[in-house]
């Protein structure tokens, strides 16, 4: 086949969906207009560890408008099937079913009233007595199970021989997702068939635990999510609010929708886990790091073992001969944590880069250099050839365009009035993520096509992505094309995580709409009636809704006419990807960050001035929308770096700032110059479109840049996150 | 070390509290002819003795004028939310420490989350869904498009109403003004360089 | 959140009525509404004043200011008047909380801030404040935001408001009017340490009402200004402020006004400090000199032992910016 001229993939397009936005007409989870919904409001347990001993909700109950107050006493056995996807091994928080308290914050009841003032003040009514453990909430010192190992030489041997070692112990603040629309569900059972529209990354995901719950067939579920208020990972799981949204319909026998607070974001749907991160790391004089061992620590819940991929970077960023890892989870009495953007990554990258740029500095090293010098040719954890790694390039095009060479390597060198300035860079790294997609296309007879498959649209812009390779995949004007998702009636598509929805659902909107064409493009050089009549199919091309011959283009006809010669209404086609079962390839995008701050030293104020990073993720589909999402990835890693941090009072495991005044998230003001550059690239080695993934890459790498980039500013090494004005004074 | 938690104590609170201030009132609200009457709940009404927990208020919501009787604990969010189907106002954290809801009251931008409906008698109010002028949208609006100020899309319409509060409050000299006149919208995809930039363009136009 | 009655009063006299019979005033709502929404507020009834005319603003005759309690923060901080008289009141507004709120927000309100601690704010938390004699969590739990300055065993949590450390350093007084009548208040006994009774948080006696904040004439000229030093740039309440007005005249300190946020269980007026600069010439060393007796007496606890040290570098900062010797 001819491939497609590509017109809207690579164009600055702007967000297709995005006059709905910007008048309110995007519908979240609980936006949608549900005759008859009445609402939920969850009652949270106030101890960290213990059963309830009593109930009462009278009070709730007889408060007008409360419809019904559901707790373990009076809630229906649900079958909680274990089944195999994506939710960590162990024994899942199960909504009502026993007077067991895992966590502050669990779940204990709902109530369910006709008016939102009603269901929350009710909800504060209802009386829970306990009988409380001393729970457990503090990673520091406890052992933990060992859930991972690797060694490639012999590293304990080799950090003793190095001339330069260097021994580092890192504490990485708990953060949470903080996504600004907080979790919420709506339900509605009509007979035995349930509908949800659910705030998640992942319609499928919801329905697979739903059905596992209740025990009911997929085809009795919908999950509809159309619009998804941010999510970061903390919709990458069904948290027990969405079964109890459901379970409150069911019992009401009304459609419920349920919310949670700002306070219930920081107990049921997640966190990146605290970490305590033991690293080692040895290396010539000449700058080449001989030994790394790693031993990284962090937090999970004591009824489910959770596991994010914190062992890769340490394997395959560098070329270091000797490695050993030990990976520990510490089971603690928390909620599970969940993906958290760049999981594992960005926590692993923090502790390598910041110890890079310390060993640089002993060594007297350019920290650009430094990384140049320990730049495998092969991944050296596999053999494997990259499919591609250009983060040389990176590094070169960021030194250039940030202006690196000006830099003063001493620290404390450079000040402005009351501020000491310095920079810092650090690599970012993540791996390609690639998962089975289905799409299905549909080209009417009036030239415009709707292509659609089960993923999801967080932020990233899918809905534009995809619009543009199905736009020209079609030979259609974008306008001529909608892109639909978040249903489960559409195709299958794998959750929005991982950074695998461009590669993956892109591929699958990429192989239906081919097929779609060719389906046109077959039925045209074969109806007689039709100038393309005879023509190898291999010679057409659609351009502008017209089928013409590709190298003359005055022979052919458009869509329109074909179709209504041959009195169709439509054609359509099902299209798939499956990854490659065992690519040869190390397939990873990467990034060089460079990072400006300012230090107050006297008062311990950081302030960050200018990052610029420049990404290695192969062909970018949508450039104004990539730019956002790097930009965004900044932002996040601003945060990371500066200023989030859950915080636990351990005496009785109550998170102590669960609220968005004392958890700090970046504001306006704090952001000022960000740039993004991406090297203009193709990797076919990775998947079909040549993508490699964006939404995590573009937070890795940003926390230690400017952790670096404090260093040289102060002269001060913190290796605590997030780095705050007590650690700089 | 309260090894013992203190829910009991605080719970016997709200208990006692409850009983000196509750009547039978019903929480529901009956809101014009805007929506759906509301479930019946078989509550007695109110007797004369007993206070009054809802309120019969009259304000003008994007140019239309609306009466409602709402629970007196009803925020402008909720109403507009719950009762005038104008969910474009977000509800993302419920006190004022996000910015979602903002919206325009007397030409003011305000958190709607904090401000009780009860209190808007005669008041003027201008929500996200108040902007556009036929098919034509708002300058500001069509900034956020051009300039790609938004990911998930959740926190834009408190970002564009605070943002035309901005505008008329006359805080955009500078990128830096803006940035800190638009600090009380918080934006977790992390699009403030170009909400910034959006409010810029906007301030040009005007 | 709780039911309760609503009533609209237009006139003072009403209002105070209403406020007597059991009332609770409510002005912009912003910390009320919150704290009723989390329960920690629980009133039966509100008395809605915010149409009482107690809104305006105007220099007195002596070159001070009075600022009607009903004044928003936002219409102060512009107030032309308040910006040319102290700056250090503009300041201290516009770097508070946000845009919306300070619409919304007035000045009576502002400086009957409930106290921003987290335990307070959590219901199912020990806190004295909250409910008398059920312990105070922060002590010995998470304390990083607290105060080092007037804490007591009962109560640790700091007084939040920015504005109230301005008008603490410039001595300002609060107008009340009562079913007793009218009376003023030095700022430095309308705010009341916690002690053994921190749920008394205000000199205010039962259905008061606060009427103006006034600012007694300093001698001019007078420079002024504040300070807010914070984890992030904007939207924060403060780790540590300083409120700094100075007068000097023939190249000497004749009148020094200093206080400080974010350290105290009150806005914390630094009298210690004022009296290190008054009759000397304003100088580097003279700043460091004075900022060295900024945290007297202060208790820090487990989290917050660097403020002592970030409270008297935020003063030596400020008497720079303002005593402008660079």
């Amino acid at each position: 086949m001819s491939p497609q001229p590509q017109k809207a993939v690579g164009s600055p397009l702007s967000r297709v969906e995005g006059r709905l936005k910007v008048t309110g007409r995007a519908d979240y989870a609980v936006d949608h207009d549900i005759p008859g919904a009445v609402h939920a409001v969850v009652v949270d347990s106030s101890i960290a560890l213990g059963r309830i001993t009593g109930m009462d909700t009278s009070a709730a109950e007889s408060y007008p408008g409360v419809l019904k107050v559901i707790t373990h006493l009076n809630a229906p056995r649900l079958v909680y099937r274990d089944y195999p996807g994506t939710n960590p091994r162990g024994r899942r928080l199960r909504a009502f079913q026993d007077d067991q308290v895992l966590f502050f914050g669990q779940p204990v009841a709902v109530v369910v009233a006709t008016t939102i003032e009603a269901a929350q003040h009710a909800a504060s009514l209802v009386e829970v007595s306990y009988e409380s453990r001393q729970s457990t909430t503090d990673l520091t010192g406890r052992p933990g199970n060992v859930i991972g190992n690797y060694a490639r030489g012999d590293a304990e041997a080799a950090f003793a021989a190095a001339d330069v070692r260097l021994e580092r112990r890192f504490d990485l603040a708990r953060n949470h997702h903080n996504p600004l629309e907080p979790h919420a569900t709506t339900a509605r059972w009509d007979g035995e068939k349930l509908t949800l529209w659910d705030k998640t990354q992942g319609v499928n995901l919801t329905r697979n635990e739903v059905c596992a719950v209740f025990d009911i067939p997929p085809e009795n579920v919908r999950v509809i999510s159309p619009f998804v208020g941010g999510g970061f990972g903390s919709g990458l799981r069904t948290w027990p609010h969405v079964i109890i949204a459901a379970l409150a319909a069911r019992e009401v026998g009304l459609p419920v929708k349920l919310a949670l607070s700002r306070r219930q974001m920081y107990f049921t749907v997640g966190h990146r886990p605290r970490y305590d991160y033991r690293l080692r790391l040895g290396a010539d004089r000449g700058g080449r790091v001989t030994a790394m061992l790693h031993e990284p620590s962090y937090e999970t819940s004591n009824h489910e073992s959770f596991w994010e991929a914190t062992l890769a970077l340490g394997q395959m960023l560098y070329n270091v001969p000797n490695v050993s890892q030990v990976l520990r989870n510490v089971p603690l009495d928390i909620n599970t944590p969940l993906w958290m953007r760049g999981p594992g990554y960005s926590s692993t990258a923090f502790c390598i880069e910041v110890a890079m740029d310390e060993l640089a500095h002993e060594l007297g090293v350019d920290p650009v250099e430094l990384r140049l010098r320990n730049e495998p040719t092969r991944d050296p954890s596999t053999g494997q050839a990259f499919s591609t790694r250009r983060l040389t390039e990176c590094f070169r095009t960021g030194a250039r365009e940030f202006g690196w060479s000006r830099r003063n390597p001493k620290p404390r060198s450079t000040r402005d009035g009351d501020w000491l300035i310095g920079t810092g860079v650090a690599t970012g790294c993540y791996d390609t993520w690639l998962g089975q997609a289905q799409a299905h296309a549909r080209l009417d007879a009036n030239g415009t096509a709707a292509v659609q498959s089960a993923t999801s649209d967080a932020g990233p812009g899918t809905y534009t992505s995809m619009t543009q390779l199905a736009a020209d995949a079609l030979g259609l004007a974008v306008r001529e094309v909608e892109f639909r998702l978040g249903d489960t009636t559409m195709p299958v598509a794998p959750p929005q995580g991982s950074s695998q929805t461009m590669a993956s659902v892109g591929s699958a909107v990429q192989d239906t709409c081919d097929k779609l064409r060719q389906q046109a493009i077959r039925l045209a050089v074969g109806d007689q009636r039709s100038p393309l009549h005879g023509v190898n199919p291999d010679d057409v091309v659609v351009i502008g809704g017209r089928l013409q011959v590709k190298d003359k283009p005055a022979r052919g006809e458009t869509y329109r006419q074909l179709f209504a010669r041959n009195n169709l209404t439509h054609l359509e086609a099902n299209g798939s990807y499956t990854p490659q079962a065992d690519s040869p390839y190390s397939m990873y995008g990467y990034s060089a960050v460079f990072a400006e701050v300012g230090v107050d030293a006297r008062l311990g104020l950081v302030r960050v001035r200018r990052i610029l990073s420049v990404f290695d993720v192969g062909r970018v589909i949508s450039p104004k929308l990539a730019d956002s999402q790097a930009l965004g990835g900044m932002i996040g890693g601003i945060g990371m770096a500066l200023l989030e941090h859950t915080v636990t009072d351990h005496r009785d495991g109550r998170i102590v700032n669960a609220n968005l005044a004392d958890y700090l998230v970046p504001v306006n003001a704090d952001i000022r110059d960000l740039r993004a550059i991406y090297l203009d690239g193709d990797d076919r080695r990775a998947d079909p479109i040549g993508v490699k993934g964006l939404a995590e890459l573009v937070k890795v790498g940003v926390a230690p840049a400017i952790a670096n980039a404090v260093f040289h500013a102060t002269g001060r090494r913190v290796h605590e996150l997030p780095i705050t004005a007590e650690a700089l004074l | 070390m309260p090894t013992d938690p203190p829910a009991a104590e605080s719970s016997a609170l709200s208990r006692r509290t409850f009983v000196t201030t509750t009547v039978a009132v019903g929480g529901a609200v009956a809101v014009g002819d805007l929506v759906a009457a509301p479930l019946a709940l078989g509550a007695a009404p109110a007797a004369a003795t007993e206070a009054v927990l809802s309120t019969r208020v009259s304000l003008v919501v994007n140019g239309k004028q609306v009466t409602a009787t709402v629970d007196n604990r009803t925020s402008l969010l909720d109403l507009l939310r719950e009762h005038l189907g104008l969910t474009g106002s977000k509800k993302g954290c419920n006190a004022g420490a996000c910015g979602a809801c903002t919206v325009l009251v007397d030409g003011r931008r305000v958190n709607g989350c904090l401000t009780l409906a009860v209190r808007l008698e005669g008041a003027k109010v201008t929500t996200i869904e108040g902007l556009e002028n036929g098919d034509r949208l708002h300058p500001l609006q069509q900034a956020f498009i051009d300039q790609d100020a938004f990911q998930c899309g959740f926190c834009t319409p408190g970002q564009i109403m605070s943002g035309i509060g901005c505008l008329q409050e006359g805080h955009t000299g500078s990128a830096d003004e803006i940035r800190e006149w638009m600090s009380g919208n918080l934006c977790r995809c992390g699009c403030y360089v170009k909400i910034t930039r959006a409010v810029e363009q906007a301030a040009r136009w005007k | 959140m709780y039911p309760f009655s609503y009533t609209k009063v237009s006139d003072v006299p009403a209002a105070v009525k209403a406020g007597s019979d059991g009332g609770r005033y409510i002005a912009g709502g912003t910390t009320l509404v919150d704290l009723m929404r989390e329960t920690v507020e629980r009133p039966g009834a509100l008395v809605d004043i915010s149409a009482l005319p107690l809104r305006d603003i105007a220099a007195t005759k002596g070159g001070g200011l009075r600022i009607g309690a009903l004044a928003r923060m936002a219409e102060v901080a512009a107030h032309p008047t308040v910006r040319a008289l102290y700056p250090v009141i503009s300041q201290a507004l516009e770097l508070s909380a946000s845009p919306q709120l300070r619409n919304m927000a007035s000045i009576g309100g502002n400086i009957m801030q409930r106290p921003r601690c987290t335990y307070f704010r959590d219901v199912t938390a020990a806190c004295n404040r909250r409910e008398p004699g059920s312990g105070c969590a922060a002590r010995e739990g998470f304390n990083r935001t607290h105060a080092i300055l007037g804490t007591s065993d009962h109560c640790v949590a700091t007084h939040p408001s920015d504005a109230a450390v301005a008008f603490a350093a410039l001595e300002a007084t609060v107008h009340l009017l009562g079913p007793g009548g009218e009376r003023t208040v030095g700022f430095a006994d309308f705010l009341l340490r916690p002690g053994a009774t921190p749920q008394r948080e205000q000199n205010l006696r039962p259905g008061e009402l606060i009427t103006a904040v006034e600012i007694p004439s300093h001698p001019r000229p007078l420079r002024s200004g504040y300070l807010k030093v914070r984890d992030r740039q904007s939207y924060e309440f403060a780790l540590i402020s300083a409120a700094v007005a100075l007068h000097v005249r023939g190249g000497v300190i004749q009148t020094a006004k200093v206080a400080a946020g974010g350290v105290g269980t009150v806005s914390w007026k630094l009298s210690a400090v004022e009296r290190r600069l008054i009759g000397q010439r304003p100088s580097e060393a003279l700043w460091t000199q004075a900022a060295e007796v900024a945290a007297e007496g202060a208790q820090p606890l487990t989290h917050n032992g660097f403020k002592v040290e970030l409270l008297k570098r935020t003063v030596e900062r400020q008497l720079r910016v303002v005593g402008g010797t660079r």
